[in-house]
């Protein structure tokens, strides 16, 4: 049998790749992802409404609907598995007319369809006696109890690190160039040298068109769709409780209002086709119509209390559906592409049907000593005062707040660096510990921080940097002997 | 539990200040808790000249005005507590705080005084679109950077919004080699210090665009440049106006937001055009025996009348302390509380009420005005009555202005209930 | 000639008019003495007080401010900038201390405006 560098290579460490990759390392095979940027959750699945989505949207008998339901369901287990932030806040579908009772009903109708438990259809008053905060408009609305929240960093840094721990090889700053289809299996060539597998997973997000029109003759096209989002302080975070969308046009779930698992709130998205994979700038009529359509739904959105504003890119594939699987030409290469909402509740789904797919077929054994727990970030405010000075006791330095806004520590900053898969940038201690996610957006804690990534990568503050290379944060001296 | 006489919150300008009176009084248990690792502040990076002509009758850099303050405060040996942060504030003015050596510690004050200062407002606040590489900071921020850490933020800078940091730093950078192209701001006028325009643009020659704003970001990774454009009477950016200027850096300066969350956390009410708390001429706040003074309170463009303010607030907790201490502090009397406010062009005013019974031979209000007024007057009023005005050439948003109310002009009116500030055109 | 000055004697700020006509400058819109002789100074030559930090050894902080002890000539403010960008001094340091005694041939001192004490 031919050598392989790996069993599995899996392109993108989005929450996809992350998921998939943790499901393949139950299996005793050799695994690595490859992402293009320096952490993983650097693209699509950092900027998105961080919904669990029920699952009455998609059409029946679709992938969305399948794994939506169920990515909802394991959502819960997974979350005390892997120690993430998930909250089941409910969700409501609003109508603002008479005579858009029919779609409302369409979609409970098509919900119950999907398998989606607890779907009622409540009256305008009901919803408001729950929300009050709700506009007057409303005629009625579409409740489920299981629509939840999620934190997307959390949930994908909290896959990774349980692969990473099970032993898949996290590749990062690496961008796969080619893909050259060999008699078996798959060689990558990458910007940092070629790589062989015998499968390959295309969980490359907006770039998932691009992998699989490499190596199928059956194309498909991606667009990016990109929303605007901003974000409210936390003392706007219970203006709703539950995340209240409008009814769903053709361009996806309209504006939502939602609280975030961090007591934030979170408006948007807009829906607008671009070309460009990388952006994810925001428009000043973007965020306009953001702020214009959450007020159709929510009175009174104390928008004074912004704090920041972001844009994500959804894959939309031109079918309006996931592909997932191996195209009929491509045998070991398996597609999770088109992946835009409700994605990011479908991926553990998705990771598991990938995963016991390849595993089955490359008939390997599942390991016996796979770790299904993983323990996530201590996170100090979240504990009672006596068990923080417990803490502070044994680790100082959890006792040297850094970011205050979130009241993050100097001991957490250190964790997020020294954990396994450990945060090399700004963007990676913020997206695991929060460190700069506050009302100040970074303002007092960036030179803390910068002092504390350079000292514990022992690089100079000069190559500190937000993201991947060529976002230092610090310019070098022209001259002079500084 | 832990008990102090005083705990006074913050150890930059307004604690030191509040520190040194409290002592002055005759206040022993006092207890500075500062986050930083040393005290002084904001005044540690603000290493330009201009501070104490008021307080010192010379002219200082921000560091050697807050030496002077530390210097007393060592020399009375009044207690203080670095890398320290408070987390929470009761209504029992119970103060929890955590730092490395002590851990979480939880303490009980007869007073507290609030004086955390300020942070600045971020991009997020104005929804700049475009997109979020690095080499967008907060003026102080940067300011940090380079005067403390010693560290180079960027070559070629725009800066948005002329908040004195704004300006300060427009000139900072360009003496350590950077390019700075523009300070664009977004109202039709400077919200800073007239002589800092002269100073730090004209005399390096930095142009200021009035009624300007960043109208999109652009660099994936770092920036690469911004466009800015000019804005009509609404503030909304005219199309057809845009500029486009190639860059490393975007500073932004657009305005500081007074923090208090842990004063929304104690339970005491904000003021919503300050964004600080409520408080009477005392500086005390809603809450019995919890003072504020500083930036905490209002944001302030001289330090020196962050002392003068801070002062009073440590001697009015002084007095507060003592008086719990001799017989608690009586309700049977009713106090007689007068309300401030403020119409007609200005924003508001600190205090916000007066006690009667309380006031001194001379009350400070400050206060500033909505827009930029030339030849108004600024007048008060007493229950209605014009008590007194005061004709004034210029008047703008950028610098506090000051009234006084003396003790024997109120002791005129038994029954005032209502005090008025307000501009009036001639 | 007139010129109009903003005085930067303090943060009041005044507008000024100043005029010069020979060897006789007169000054109007300043509050204070310290104006008039900033209008004065200004017109035939204008000085500023320059700040910046300076690197320190074995400090406890890396750099220590610094300011140039009186104003100095604004033509000279750059020199006097390259100067500052070349020193490096030792801890400990205390406010008052001179860094360069004669900076840019101006005759002033650049002097320390904070204290820094030895590390560790």
């Amino acid at each position: 049998m031919k050598e392989f560098d790996y069993d599995v290579a899996v392109i993108g460490g989005g929450v996809i790749g992350c998921s998939t990759a943790r499901e393949l390392s139950r299996y005793d095979m050799k695994i690595c992802l490859l992402e293009k940027e320096e952490d993983v959750c650097s693209g699509t699945s950092k900027a998105n409404s961080a919904i669990v989505h029920a699952g009455y949207d998609a059409e029946n008998g679709s992938w969305k609907a399948r794994f939506n339901v169920e990515g909802n369901l394991m959502m819960e287990e997974l979350s005390k598995e892997l120690d993430f932030e998930f909250k089941r806040n409910g969700s409501m579908v609003l109508c603002f007319s008479e005579d858009d009772m029919g779609s409302l009903k369409c979609l409970y109708e098509k919900g119950v369809k999907n398998g989606v438990q607890g779907l009622s259809i409540i009256s305008g008053d009901e919803a408001r006696k729950m929300e009050p905060n709700l506009s007057e408009e409303v005629v009625a609305a579409l409740y489920a109890p299981t629509g939840g929240i999620v934190c997307p960093f959390g949930l994908t840094i909290a896959m990774a690190e349980n692969a990473c721990e099970n032993g898949v090889d996290f590749i990062m700053n690496t961008k796969v160039e080619n893909i050259e289809k060999l008699e078996e299996g798959y060689a990558l060539e990458t910007s940092r040298g070629k790589i062989t597998a015998r499968f390959a997973v295309n969980a490359a997000g907006v770039y998932s068109d691009v992998f699989h029109n490499m190596v199928s003759e059956k194309k498909i096209h991606i667009t990016p769709r990109r929303g605007d989002y901003c974000l409210l302080d936390k003392e706007a975070g219970d203006h709703v409780k539950n995340t209240i969308f409008q009814l769903p046009g053709k361009y996806g779930k309209g504006i939502l209002v939602a609280p975030t698992v961090h007591g934030n709130l979170l408006i948007g998205p807009t829906a607008i086709d671009i070309e460009d994979k990388e952006a994810t700038a925001t428009t000043a009529e973007g965020l306009a119509e953001t702020i214009a359509k959450s007020a159709i739904s929510v009175k009174n959105i104390p928008l004074r209390q912004t704090i920041t504003s972001f844009a994500g890119l959804r894959a939309h594939e031109d079918s309006d559906d996931f592909i997932i699987g191996e195209p009929e030409d491509a045998k070991g290469f398996f597609d999770a592409a088109g992946i835009e909402s409700p994605g990011l509740s479908a991926a553990p789904a998705i990771g598991k049907y990938l995963g016991e797919m390849i595993g089955t077929r490359a008939g390997a054994p599942k390991k016996e000593d796979f770790k299904a727990k993983r323990k996530g970030f201590i996170r100090l405010n979240q504990l009672s005062y006596e068990e923080r000075a417990k803490l502070i006791k044994e680790r100082p330095d959890y006792g040297v707040i850094i970011c205050r806004c979130e009241e993050i520590s100097e001991g957490e900053i250190v964790d997020a660096i020294r954990r396994p898969l450990g945060a090399v940038s700004m963007d990676g201690i913020k997206r695991r510990v929060r460190a700069g996610m506050g009302r100040c957006q970074a303002g007092f804690c960036t030179p803390k921080t910068m002092e504390i990534l350079a000292r514990e990568r022992n690089i100079p503050m000069e190559k500190v940097c937000k993201n991947s290379e060529g976002s230092e944060l610090l310019v070098t001296a022209e001259q002079g002997e500084e | 539990m832990v008990q102090h006489d005083i705990i006074i919150i913050g150890g930059g300008p307004a604690g030191l200040a509040a520190a040194l009176a409290a002592r002055e009084a005759g206040i022993q248990d006092i207890l500075i808790l500062e986050r930083d690792e040393i005290l002084g502040g904001i005044l540690n990076q603000c290493i330009h000249n201009g501070f104490g002509l008021h307080t010192f009758k010379e002219e200082l850099t921000g560091p050697e005005y807050a030496a002077r303050y530390i210097k007393r405060v060592m020399e009375e040996k009044i207690p203080y507590k670095l890398n320290t942060i408070v987390i929470n504030i009761s209504k029992d003015k119970e103060v929890t705080a955590i730092n490395r050596e002590d851990g979480l510690v939880t303490m009980k004050a007869k007073a507290v005084i609030l004086a955390m200062g300020c942070r600045e407002r971020p991009r997020g606040a104005l929804n700049i679109p475009g997109y979020r590489p690095a080499g967008i900071y907060s003026a102080g921020t940067a300011q940090r950077l380079m005067n403390i850490e010693g560290c180079q933020v960027g070559k070629e800078v725009v800066i948005l919004g002329s908040g004195d940091i704004g300006l300060i730093m427009a000139r900072r950078m360009t003496l350590e080699g950077a390019k700075v192209k523009v300070v664009a701001e977004l109202m039709p006028y400077s919200g800073g210090l007239k002589r800092n325009i002269a100073q730090c643009l004209d005399d390096y020659g930095i142009p200021l665009k009035l009624s300007h704003t960043v109208v999109n970001i652009e660099g994936k990774k770092r920036v690469t440049g911004v466009t800015i454009a000019q804005v009509d009477e609404n503030r909304k950016p005219i199309p057809g106006t845009e500029e486009y200027y190639s860059c490393d850096t975007l500073l932004l300066s657009v305005g500081l937001i007074p923090e208090n969350e842990l004063t929304k956390g104690a339970g005491i009410g904000i003021n919503p055009v300050t964004s600080g708390p409520n408080v009477d001429n005392c500086l005390e706040t809603e809450l019995e025996g919890v003072f504020a003074c500083g930036n905490v309170l209002h944001v302030h463009d001289l330090v020196d009348y962050v002392s003068e303010e801070a002062a009073l607030a440590g001697q009015n907790a002084a007095e507060y302390v003592k008086k719990e201490e001799s017989r608690g502090r009586e309700e049977d009397t009713v106090s007689h509380k007068v309300t401030l406010s403020a119409r007609d062009g200005v924003r508001y005013t600190v205090p916000q009420t007066l006690d009667l019974d309380r006031v001194k031979d001379t009350t400070i209000v400050r206060f500033r005005v909505a827009d930029v007024y030339k030849g108004r007057s600024i007048a008060v009023y007493f229950d209605g009555q014009l008590v007194e005005k005061r004709k004034k050439r210029i008047l703008a948003p950028g610098e506090m202005e000051q009234i006084l109310l003396k003790k024997e002009m109120l002791q005129k009116y038994p029954d005032l209930k209502k005090i008025e500030v307000c501009t009036e055109v001639e | 000639m007139t010129r109009d000055l903003i005085c930067i004697g303090c943060p009041l700020g005044c507008m000024m008019k100043v005029s010069v006509d020979g060897d006789n400058v007169t000054v109007t819109g300043n509050t204070c003495i310290r104006g008039e002789q900033y209008g004065k100074k200004e017109v035939l030559s204008p000085r500023r007080i320059v700040t910046s930090t300076v690197e320190v050894d074995d400090g406890k902080i890396p750099r220590v401010s610094v300011k140039t002890k009186t104003d100095i000539p604004k033509d000279k403010i750059f020199q006097c900038m390259e100067e500052i960008h070349r020193v490096k001094i030792h801890a400990p340091v205390e406010i008052g201390d001179i860094i360069i005694p004669d900076c840019a041939g101006t005759g002033v001192p650049v002097i320390a405006t904070k204290a820094v004490k030895k590390a560790g």
